[in-house]
């Protein structure tokens, strides 16, 4: 069951991913990243992170994506580009061979190093909570409460003050738009 | 269920989650839209958000799903900005590309 589930969550975000890159209209690649990010949120589910997935929806596509789509609409931008011209002519050669050689390079790496990362990793293992159906969200409260009160604190400064600067650098200055019109 | 089931281990997320990284980056190399670069920045948070949860339930730690809510958490914030970036520079002229962008230089 749980390959099935994998399988089929791999291949929405593969799918997903690959449309983002190749669809030539901007609209279509912000839904194709919906259902890449969908898809990371089943994967979620399937390693029991219940509480990330749930996240994952509201944040990512119910936020991010809208906000990108938002964006497109609002710039006007939601034609398709012309993906045939390229003006440096060995750049997707290039782009090509160097992904290739990073994926090979991170799979030589996940081959070789996954089991010494879970034999040093032995011991940093919390509680877990078996049979209780919010074990997920109680373990996740308690780590961020506690362990990293401090981040938290830190992300919601961070929050802030990336709405005041969105908000003084989209704002249309006054003069500006006198001079404008 | 017999006991040839195969059961996805932790490497196969992680080299699900190679994958998905490879993909983003060759995404930010190849297309020149400053929107669709800015999707595959999330494409690669979220290949990096999927291997810090394989590995965390391979673990059994909950460290590694506190950090992801964490990078989700970066992730709105930079989006936000870098959203606001782009209308900014896009306010002036539609159909602006990354080339375009050299313009900045001071």
């Amino acid at each position: 069951m749980e390959l099935f589930v994998f399988v089929c969550a791999s291949l929405m975000v593969i799918v997903g991913a690959l449309g983002v890159i190749l669809r030539s209209n901007p609209v279509h690649a912000a839904l194709s990243l919906i259902l890449t990010l969908f898809g990371v949120a089943v994967l979620f589910v399937a390693q029991h992170a219940e509480f990330l997935a749930a996240v994952q929806v509201i944040v990512y596509a119910g936020a991010i994506v809208v906000l990108f789509l938002f964006v497109i609409m609002l710039l006007g931008v939601d034609r398709a580009e012309n993906l045939r011209t390229e003006p440096l002519a060995a750049q997707r050669w290039i782009a090509g061979v160097v992904g290739l050689g990073m994926l090979a390079l991170l799979v030589a790496a996940v081959y070789s190093a996954s089991d010494e990362v879970v034999s040093r990793g032995e011991g940093i293992a919390s509680t877990v909570a078996g049979g209780n159906p919010n074990a997920n969200i109680e373990q996740l409260a308690k780590s961020i409460f506690s362990d990293y009160v401090v981040a938290f604190e830190l992300t919601s400064i961070l929050l802030v003050v990336a709405v005041v600067g969105t908000v003084l650098l989209a704002r249309r200055r006054p003069r500006e738009s006198k001079v404008g019109t | 269920m017999n006991a040839l089931v195969v059961v996805p281990t932790m490497t196969w997320y992680l080299l699900l989650s190679a994958l998905l990284f490879v993909i983003g980056t060759v995404g930010v190399m190849v297309r020149r839209n400053p929107l669709i670069m800015f999707m595959c920045i999330e494409l690669m948070l979220n290949a990096v958000n999927l291997s810090f949860v394989a590995l965390g339930r391979r673990l059994g730690s909950i460290d590694g799903q506190t950090i992801v809510f964490f990078v989700l958490v970066v992730a709105a914030a930079e989006v936000v900005v870098g959203l606001g970036i782009i209308v900014s520079i896009m306010r002036r002229r539609s159909d602006v590309t990354v080339d375009d962008l050299v313009e900045l230089r001071g």
